[in-house]
């Protein structure tokens, strides 16, 4: 028997590293950490699913998930619309199409702190352009006393920022589609509606998808822009599952409960995220299990 | 239906570098009958998609009027000519089943649903996809999406006209010839003006009553194939048409006799006598190797196509084609015969008048 070469695997070597430190030591450690109970003195005793079941009957981890899957519910309800709706609006050739594509692509450059602080300053009812416009035509606004006002903020303030991603997306999409579609549903008599709602919007459904798991996942994630803004107020009015655990990883130094937060927190995004994939992709698997049925 | 006439369409393409661009479509004019079979026969980037999409209405031309029946539709849109058109590349909503699909351009139109369902299933039957008819239509091959293209040209009964772009392009070749049968027997049953785009000649041929070839946006003969066959009026249809194409030999013409090459091959009743850029235009058919009398010819190769040989020999440099049947032999150092009585003559690619069928 030919002996085996062993000496692929220092090929593979580097990789291994690179995973190793920048994924799974990591992602351990958090683990490690969220099994055990610690004292100070790096002294660490085992305790189990004590602190999984600690975060899992919490209030404040049920309130906190609450605001954060209402938070990514409303972002996307919103700016998926509305993305799809700029996308169709906008210019399919001409000088228009360049001026359009740069104006959509400027909010995405702006780094997510200095995003904030814009708004911050933008909403604040002293010297803010927004919070003082409307303070002065009498509009009672406070983003940092009134609840509403403070999801209102976020809120705009991520369509603002992250629309043009939904957009950008749709209109790939949309510009792939042939003309000749468009011509048969002419000579068809279709309406508007028709069109949207049995070409482009069937057509466009695969980057739909992507830039529905992307505005999820960011949204479910988000920290910088409402840490920056709210700082998590009035009250916990605004404390997402990620700021609630920042204040107790950094703020309480709670390690044990934090990483079994952690790792709860991974663990929702990685199944809704399934849950979209699989809901929005099971009309094609139907499709291609039909067709392969056909031709067997 | 309709009789569908256009008056000195023409057509520009807006052009990107702001110089006047040059005609796609140079002014034509053209009447097609109703209930014809008609086939815009021509190479790609003739113009004959552009035509197509003049008389269905997808394009505004930039000059002439467009009629049917008499009547001035030119500003009209697809949906108001009531036009069917098939393109080249399957068209069908993906997400609905086949019998939305054809039930698509009723619904847009406000048509009754006892009135849908039982168009509906008529034209299911007529394509004999009623097995399939709950079907999505993206599961469907790309025969079968073309067929429900037809189909929503098929479900309308007033149609004007029904018009292909190609469309059998994305067909498997044993299928063609299965849907060309099945459209011609739809134009006997119906008796639906259509016109055909293809730069197929076969499937022009077959196809259609009458075949329009088209060069550079101009239309350079209108006839049956017969006519296009035996009595082309270009030599750009002469060589398009047939396979073999038709020979074209560069002549000269003393008094009576057509000269190639310095030998005399036939004889002519036309007063063409030391006309400039003459031409000979003869089909492979009537081109005949023998010992004696005509052209000396160089051969260059033999090809078998199974029921006759075709050989392919050199005439002064000028490629000539010519046929040799079942039975018959190469001579051992082969002259050229033409057959006077199929010879045309032609002055720059133009055939002389006064050569009649």
């Amino acid at each position: 028997m030919k002996a085996m070469n062993n000496k692929a695997w220092f090929m593979v070597l580097p990789v291994l590293l690179l995973v190793a430190l920048s994924a799974i030591i990591p992602l351990m450690t958090v683990v490690n950490y969220s099994v055990q109970d610690s004292f100070g003195n790096n002294e660490f005793f085992w305790v189990g699913t004590e602190w999984f079941q600690e975060v899992l009957n919490s209030e404040r981890f049920h309130n906190a998930l609450l605001r954060t899957l209402l938070f990514s519910g409303l972002i996307l309800a919103i700016e998926m619309p509305l993305g799809i709706a700029i996308a169709l609006a906008m210019p399919k050739r001409g000088i228009g199409v360049s001026v359009c594509l740069v104006l959509m692509a400027l909010p995405l450059l702006i780094p997510w702190n200095v995003v904030g602080t814009i708004w911050q300053v933008f909403g604040r009812v002293d010297i803010g352009l927004l919070g003082h416009g409307l303070a002065s035509a009498g509009i009672d606004y406070n983003y940092t006393q009134n609840t509403f006002d403070a999801w209102a903020t976020l809120l705009i303030m991520d369509v603002w920022h992250w629309t043009s991603l939904v957009v950008l997306l749709c209109y790939s999409g949309l510009v792939a589609i042939p003309e000749v579609y468009y011509q048969a549903a002419q000579i068809d008599g279709a309406s508007r509606w028709a069109v949207f709602r049995y070409i482009q919007l069937p057509k466009i459904k695969r980057v739909l998808l992507i830039a529905v798991l992307l505005r999820f996942m960011d949204s479910f994630m988000i920290y910088t822009e409402p840490f920056v803004v709210t700082g998590g107020g009035p009250g916990n009015a605004t404390t997402f599952l990620s700021i609630d655990l920042v204040q107790m990883a950094v703020g309480q130094f709670d390690l044990g409960p934090a990483a079994a937060m952690s790792l709860i927190y991974f663990l929702i995004i990685l199944l809704l995220c399934w849950v979209f994939y699989t809901v929005m992709t099971s009309q094609d698997n139907a499709a291609n299990g039909g067709r392969q049925g056909g031709e067997g | 239906m309709a009789s569908i006439e256009l008056q000195q369409i023409a057509h520009q393409y807006p052009s990107t570098s702001g110089e006047m661009p040059s005609y796609a479509l140079n002014p034509l004019q053209q009447c097609w009958q109703d209930g014809g079979a008609y086939a815009l026969l021509g190479p790609s980037g003739c113009g004959k998609t552009t035509l197509l999409n003049i008389i269905s209405g997808l394009l505004q031309p930039s000059e002439g009027r467009v009629l049917f029946d008499n009547t001035n539709v030119t500003a009209l849109g697809p949906e108001q000519r009531n036009i069917a058109q098939v393109f080249q590349f399957p068209v069908v909503y993906d997400t609905l089943s086949v019998a939305d699909n054809l039930a698509f351009p009723l619904r847009n139109r406000g048509l009754g649903k006892a009135e849908i369902a039982a168009r509906v299933k008529t034209v299911l039957d007529m394509l004999g996809l009623s097995a399939r008819a709950n079907v999505k239509a993206r599961n469907l091959n790309a025969d079968d999406k073309q067929k429900i293209s037809l189909g929503r040209g098929l479900v309308r009964t007033d149609v004007n006209a029904i018009l292909f772009d190609e469309p059998l392009t994305v067909i498997d070749p044993h299928l063609k010839w299965q849907l060309r049968t099945e459209l011609k027997k739809i134009h006997q049953q119906f008796g639906h003006t259509m016109i055909y785009v293809t730069h197929d000649q076969t499937e022009a041929l077959t196809f259609a009553d009458k075949v329009i070839v088209m060069l550079a946006g101009s239309i350079v003969q209108i006839g049956t194939p017969q006519e296009l066959f035996e009595h082309p009026a270009h030599t750009f249809v002469g060589r398009f048409i047939g396979s073999p194409g038709m020979n074209i030999l560069p002549c000269e013409v003393q008094g009576t006799q057509i000269l190639v090459g310095g030998s005399p091959v036939a004889t002519t009743a036309l007063t063409c006598a030391g006309l400039p850029g003459l031409e000979l235009g003869v089909r492979p058919e009537f081109v005949t190797f023998s010992e004696t009398g005509g052209v000396a010819a160089t051969v260059t190769g033999i090809e078998d196509t199974g029921r006759h040989r075709i050989v392919r020999a050199l005439v002064n440099d000028t490629k000539i084609c010519g046929i040799l049947r079942e039975g018959e032999s190469l001579p051992a150092a082969p002259r050229v015969l033409l057959d006077p009585a199929r010879i045309k003559l032609y002055q720059h690619s133009h055939l002389l008048a006064g050569q009649v069928p």
